[in-house]
């Protein structure tokens, strides 16, 4: 592999390595949280989503 | 009706998609997986070096591929919600939802390559040009969509204010785009001479290629998020506790 | 209706005229904090002057936006007017003309002080009071879109910044072009055309999506 330990010497190395680093860093980042979000679905149920319409539940506390 | 005809409709459905979505994620990822290596092979052992550039011009096959993903994922996102909002269709809608995650990602990848390609190309990290610039508000248009659909509890509120948000944001683009290039032309101060560049084949190769993985990859990943989009929002259907059994 | 409902929220607004003032000395004390920030030298001050004063604008507009709808979001009068059998277009157009009076237009007035403040030449101050003219309903209409899609939710303030100031960016290029423009010695007049042309495009389209917007976060 002599290409990359000529690249390695490159005075561009850094740019270039960092360049493709971030992608495939920010890239892996995204599947793991996907498996985060999984692993969250699966061991604590789905979460409860608010659907309620809190205006009128206010107001309606109000009347009470 | 014949009930041996294959009807696409059904799919539409979240019950029916769900499933569906799980078996053709592996069928684009691993894909996307190879096509990136070979992408990379290509990139940094065919393309020959550039003349002018010397090697840090190899940026350009992943910063131009991921900015196409930005823009493009972002006009697929404003489609999906808003036909999700005209045909009241709750899967489209939750697949532009689906999708903003990565449009921003990517959106931010190009933001950093070519900050990064920018730095040994014009001796400088940032510059105010049209596209950079460009890119950078398309960026804040991913997060105002996103923070405002996390900021809704009710889900359908949050679809179709969603709607609203990524289709005024699509009209905007070309706007806010031809303003900053007329800003930019405008203020050519520190003239940043545009390398015209003569493309190999093998670079052009290389940057379809990982153009093409970058595609693969974006379905793969719409397609598990959408599941568990579906999985959190349809938590009563009989259905999903069958499917996820 | 319309002229009522202009009347009624010029009114309401007049009740509440700390909100109003609020605002702008927002828009003075802001623009003031730049030469406290960069220096007194007068060339800077020149240079800097149309930025300043227009993105002070911006700042000092999207504070304000919250007060288009909010007030009648909570008590139910939003509701009540989106149900008369007057488009809610109108209704929606009526509004922002009574906020672009209350809010915008003391801006507009006051600017020119400001400008004097920085150097700015007399032809500046003149394009400085005509691009706020034009650029500030733009402002308002395209605002009602984000305060529409945000009603009631909570940090509506930070959330509306978020979404609005992208709208925002060729007002704010084509506002302060025509000033810098004018300061430096070209015409103006390109830079205030396209304003222009800003403005009438969204007088006329963005009203409809805030209507949208409105039925979507009042059901």
């Amino acid at each position: 592999m002599g290409l990359i330990r000529y690249f390695a010497t490159d005075k561009y190395a850094v740019y270039i390595w960092g360049s493709y680093g971030v992608t495939f860093l920010l890239l892996a980042a995204e599947v793991f949280m996907l498996l985060n979000r999984k692993r969250k679905l699966t061991r604590h149920g789905t979460p409860q989503l608010a659907s309620r319409d809190t205006r009128f539940e206010t107001s309606l506390q109000e009347i009470q | 009706m014949s009930k041996n005809r294959f009807n696409l409709y059904k799919y539409a459905a979240p019950a029916h998609f769900y499933p569906l979505a799980g078996k053709l994620i592996p069928l684009f990822a691993i894909p996307s997986a190879i096509l990136f290596i070979a992408g990379m092979y290509v990139g940094f052992f065919v393309a020959p070096t550039d003349a002018v550039q010397g090697e840090s011009y190899r940026i350009l096959f992943i910063h131009v591929p991921a900015a196409w993903m930005g823009m493009f994922l972002y006009v697929l996102m404003a489609i999906y919600a808003g036909v999700g909002w005209a045909f009241n269709a709750r899967l489209a809608s939750m697949m532009a939802t689906a999708i903003s995650p990565t449009g921003a990602i990517f959106t931010f990848i190009s933001l950093v390559t070519g900050s990064l390609w920018g730095r040994p190309a014009w001796g400088v990290w940032w510059v105010w040009d049209a596209r950079l610039t460009s890119t950078l508000i398309l960026l804040f248009l991913y997060i105002g969509f996103i923070s405002l659909q996390s900021s809704i509890d009710d889900p359908r509120r949050a679809d179709r204010a969603g709607a609203v948000l990524a289709l005024v944001g699509v009209i905007n683009v070309p706007i806010i785009y031809f303003s900053v290039q007329w800003w930019n032309s405008l203020h050519q101060g520190a003239t940043i001479t545009k390398n015209s560049f003569k493309m190999a084949p093998s670079m052009a190769a290389a940057m379809f290629i990982l153009l093409s993985a970058c595609w693969l990859y974006s379905i793969a990943v719409v397609l598990a998020r959408v599941r568990y989009i579906i999985r959190e929002r349809e938590q009563e259907a009989p259905w999903l506790a069958e499917a996820t059994a | 209706m319309f002229g009522w409902l202009v009347w009624r929220d010029l009114i309401l607004a007049w009740r509440r005229r700390a909100d109003v003032l609020a605002t702008l000395f927002f828009f003075i004390i802001v623009v003031s904090l730049f030469p406290l920030g960069i220096g007194p030298e007068r060339e800077t001050l020149r240079t800097i002057a149309p930025g300043v004063v227009w993105v002070a604008a911006l700042l000092a507009s999207m504070l304000s936006l919250g007060r288009i709808f909010g007030n009648d979001y909570q008590d139910g009068t939003l509701e009540q007017l989106l149900l008369t059998p007057q488009p809610a277009y109108l209704v929606v157009l009526a509004k922002v003309l009574a906020h672009w009076i209350v809010s915008e237009v003391p801006l507009v007035l006051i600017a020119p002080v400001l400008g004097v403040q920085f150097g700015l030449s007399q032809n500046g101050l003149a394009i400085v009071v005509v691009s706020l003219l034009l650029g500030t309903p733009v402002l308002s209409v395209i605002g009602s879109v984000g305060a529409a899609l945000t009603l009631g939710l909570r940090a509506a303030n930070v959330l509306v910044a978020l979404l609005v100031l992208p709208l925002y960016i060729p007002v704010l290029i084509f506002g302060s072009g025509a000033v810098q423009a004018s300061v430096t010695g070209s015409s103006p007049q390109a830079w205030l055309l396209l304003l222009g042309a800003m403005l009438i495009v969204s007088l006329v389209f963005a009203p409809w999506a805030t209507s949208a917007a409105l039925r979507i976060s009042v059901e």
